[in-house]
């Protein structure tokens, strides 16, 4: 028979407030089990727990219900507690009384009246509550880093640090990333590639860290500290052991038809590149959409001239499979596209560009040398415009509801970079708001207006259409309330950034949970915020929100930080609330398998003596390392042979009758 | 000018459903028999006075998302009736529909569960077999006499607390609409096997 503790919580005016904290004790008194009853301010406090353990000590209890917050906060903690009164950790149950009641009810009575049924349905849970002892499985000491931006980098060289092995996966050819196509970073203005190229350079030297570039991982298997990956290789067509990196091929390539992905297509570039000069590893690749000798099955120009005979043709796709302890998500962004703002007129004229293109035109490495002048015409420009919040902050469904956050700040830096450079050139900025939250940022923001003379318009811009070689920009200006007629010769235009197209896809893979705008969630979007509530998978930079250098140089750290934690575990306790089957009941229909997600399900022939008759069935057998406890199988079981610990039918049904009583 | 027509007419649409449903109830004294049971307190349904409806819900929330966004509404207090009761599960497809049939057979008067979105379960695909497994029974429900809007599959991640408090909230009005939920509970169902 069990002894049940329940203590209900106040929460100290949490849940105090609008529930009757004594009545409910006082209400489950007479519940089947229960043996003992109290309440008390912070039974997450030391005070608290040592009651509950006190108790169960003192009343020799066999579970304990809390009657608190969501046991998404507090469950591994009175979890914890009772084990350190003998307890099994799993006969805890939460009855969340302040998230599911007091914080969403007014009226007192009501209230309370609510968390007496919540606290009934968790004791008839309780009641049929079983031990449950987690299982135990090795790590692999080994990390995995998704994405080789300066996110991963950072991640994958701190984790090296700690000596374990890291294994880069970056789908295009070189590392780097966007920061490596930034010009300078605010506010510091500091040289983008000066700080990043070290970087690249640290971890294709560092001997724990493996570059897969041009690679893509395929597919993900297994659990946290033994994820099984398959990473594929994609054909480079250039032996990399072989290449020096000398770049004749590229030179010689009669192939000049290609937009540069790296200068944001304003340049073309050959079909054996290399994408930029300080590219790690500095090994080309073969685009085979426009390689002649792919197309037309002649040329092979690049192959005559290269000093190492490095060219081969005949490359193919390579699998590599690898087991992995943990893994870093650090896949990135990109900027939106710009279809649906016809207003801006980005798609007709030429003279309109993105910030990250500007950031190529400024760059002394871009397609113009550094020259600021216009991609249609070539001409210096002597009015620009910037619009800031293109696709940010927009509800109408065009764009993205939320702040890009960096772009506030990168307008001003571009604003300040050209009239620093240009003092001829007139700089328009329009805003929503400038928001600089930031250290030094508020400084930065207000040299632009104050020392370098940038105008800034609060307003929108309407229209933008090209006029006698000019872009005639129309706006709000809502201080002065009235409208503006730029004429510009160029229009920047600050687009929202947005998670990498591949983030969907690769949380799938992972099954981590990614919101509505494709970012990854963090666990706890405070308490945990570089984990992803799936065990083992961890988030780095921008790939869970907008956030810039600093910010997610910090958080690849924190990541890195978490996976050494992970790593340095010889073991690691499993999930123990998996599905079981009962072999007297089942009937071998291989219904379970095919819904499990995981292939956890197989099956085994086994002897059963029945009423002295030897009997030879097969029967499903549920591999509990691999097994997750989503509870597919057991609903699809004809025979009620399949059962979920720690939510069996008979404890759901239990909760269900608690409810309906 | 398009969409008040719409309304307008789904309003008159409404309006005689509900008389023919008057009628009918009328004629065949369901009304006096359901008023009756509620005054011989067959059931405990919240402490509200006698004959003030207050219905049973049952919501089933998966672990990952829809219970967080619960967790959100209540941390952002955006508040939905108390008649909604929360039974956690870790996932959408751990829902037995047997567990639908037993809190109907003891008196729910609607079941909700939430799962996911599409595409975004944790355990990859367990939203797609409570969407199937879910229409099959919701329609068996209905042609048992169970209403179909007295079940309800919605999607609700870890992030649309506003979402979850509007949908109970609408939800527990659909059942206050209704009314109470007599189907498998009454004379014909009254041991229910389970």
């Amino acid at each position: 028979m069990p002894k049940i503790g329940v203590f209900v919580c106040w929460c100290g005016s949490n849940i105090a407030a609008t529930v009757d904290v004594k009545k409910v004790a006082e209400a489950v008194k007479e519940e089947p089990g229960v043996v003992y009853t109290a309440d008390y301010q912070y039974m997450c406090s030391e005070a608290g727990q040592s009651m509950i353990r006190k108790a169960i000590k003192e009343n020799g209890l066999t579970g304990v219900v809390v009657c608190s917050c969501s046991p998404r906060m507090h469950e591994t903690t009175f979890r914890k507690a009772v084990v350190a009164a003998g307890l099994n950790p799993y006969m805890v149950e939460i009855a969340n009384i302040r998230e599911q009641c007091s914080w969403i009810h007014k009226d007192k009575e009501e209230a309370t009246e609510k968390a007496v049924i919540l606290a009934r349905t968790a004791i008839a849970k309780l009641n049929l509550n079983q031990p449950l002892t987690a299982g135990e499985s090795p790590v692999v000491k080994r990390a995995l880093v998704i994405g080789g931006g300066i996110a991963g980098i950072q991640s994958a060289l701190d984790i090296a640090e700690a000596g374990y092995e890291v294994d880069i996966v970056e789908k295009s050819p070189t590392i780097g990333g966007k920061m490596a196509q930034l010009d300078k970073t605010f506010p510091t203005l500091d040289c983008a590639a000066c700080i990043l190229t070290p970087k690249m350079v640290d971890a294709a030297q560092n001997e724990k860290i493996n570059l897969y570039t041009y690679s893509e991982v395929e597919s993900v298997s297994g659990f946290v500290g033994n994820f099984n990956v398959k990473i594929k290789k994609k054909a480079r067509y250039v032996k990399e052991e072989l290449c020096s990196g000398c770049g004749v091929c590229t030179e010689k390539c009669p192939s000049r038809k290609s937009k540069n992905e790296f200068n944001e297509g304003l340049d073309n570039r050959g079909a054996i590149y290399i994408p930029f000069a300080q590219a790690i590893p500095n090994v080309p690749v073969i685009d085979t959409s426009a390689c002649l000798r792919f197309k037309t099955g002649k040329c092979g120009i690049c192959a005559k001239n290269c000093p190492a005979d490095a060219i081969n043709f005949e490359q193919q796709d390579e699998i590599i499979e690898r087991q992995y302890g943990a893994i870093v998500v650090a896949t990135g962004y990109k900027l939106i596209s710009l279809e649906n703002f016809d207003e801006y007129s980005y798609t007709q004229c030429p003279d309109v560009v993105t910030s990250l293109e500007f950031e190529r035109i400024m760059n002394a490495a871009g397609p113009t040398k550094g020259q600021l002048i216009r991609p249609s015409d070539k001409t210096h420009p002597h009015t620009i415009v910037f619009v800031q919040c293109v696709g940010s902050r927009d509800t109408s469904g065009r764009g993205k509801p939320y702040c890009s956050k960096v772009c506030c700040m990168y307008t001003a830096k571009h604003a300040m970079l050209v009239r620093e450079k240009y003092p001829d050139t007139e700089v328009y900025v329009f805003y929503i708001d400038v928001r600089t939250p930031g250290k030094n940022f508020e400084e930065f923001y207000r040299r632009a207006v104050e020392q370098y003379g940038v105008n800034y318009i609060k307003g929108m811009v309407g229209k933008i259409a090209e006029k006698n070689g000019k872009l005639i920009v129309q706006g709000s200006d809502l201080i002065a309330n009235e409208q503006v007629v730029i004429e510009a010769d160029m229009v920047v235009l600050a687009a929202a950034i947005e998670p990498d197209p591949s983030a969907r896809s690769i949380a799938t893979m992972l099954t981590a949970s990614i919101d509505t705008n494709n970012f990854f969630t963090e666990a706890h979007p405070k308490l945990r915020p570089v984990e992803s509530p799936t065990a083992g998978i961890f988030l780095s930079g921008v790939c869970q929100g907008p956030k810039d250098i600093p910010e997610t140089v910090a958080q690849a750290t924190a990541a890195a930080a978490k996976v050494i934690g992970l790593l340095s575990k010889e073991k690691l306790l499993s999930n123990p609330c998996v599905s079981s089957s009962d072999e007297m009941l089942c009937s071998g229909c291989s219904n379970c398998e095919k819904v499990c997600p995981y292939g956890a399900i197989s099956f085994i022939d086994k002897t059963f003596k029945i009423a002295g008759k030897t009997e030879a069935r097969r029967v499903a057998k549920v591999n509990e390392a691999i097994c997750q406890g989503c509870g597919a199988c057991t609903v699809a079981c004809p025979s009620g042979a399949m059962d979920l610990k720690g939510f069996t039918n008979k404890q759901i049904l239990a909760e269900v009758d608690a409810i309906c009583r | 000018m398009q969409v008040e027509k719409s309304n307008e007419v789904e309003r008159n649409i409404h309006m005689d459903l509900k008389k023919i449903t008057e009628e009918q109830t009328s004629q065949t004294g369901l009304t006096e028999q359901i008023s009756e049971n509620r005054a011989n307190g067959t059931r405990e349904k919240g402490i509200g006075a006698k004959g003030d409806f207050k219905p049973l819900i049952v919501a089933f929330c998966c672990n990952w998302c829809s219970y967080a966004g619960a967790d959100l509404a209540g941390t952002s207090r955006l508040s939905y009736p108390a008649e909604v009761k929360i039974i956690r599960v870790p996932c959408s497809c751990r829902i037995n529909p047997i567990f639908i049939l037993r809190a109907f057979g003891r008196g729910a008067d609607g079941v909700i569960i939430c799962g996911c979105h599409p595409g975004d379960c944790h355990y990859s695909t367990g939203n797609y077999y409570t969407r199937r497994r879910m229409t099959l029974l919701f329609s068996m429900l209905d042609y048992l006499g169970i209403e179909k809007e007295r079940t309800r599959v919605e999607w609700v991640s870890a992030a649309e607390g506003v979402k979850f408090s509007t949908v109970m909230n609408d939800f527990a009005k659909t059942i206050h609409r209704l009314g109470e939920n007599k189907k498998l509970e009454d004379l014909r169902c009254k041991e229910f096997p389970y």
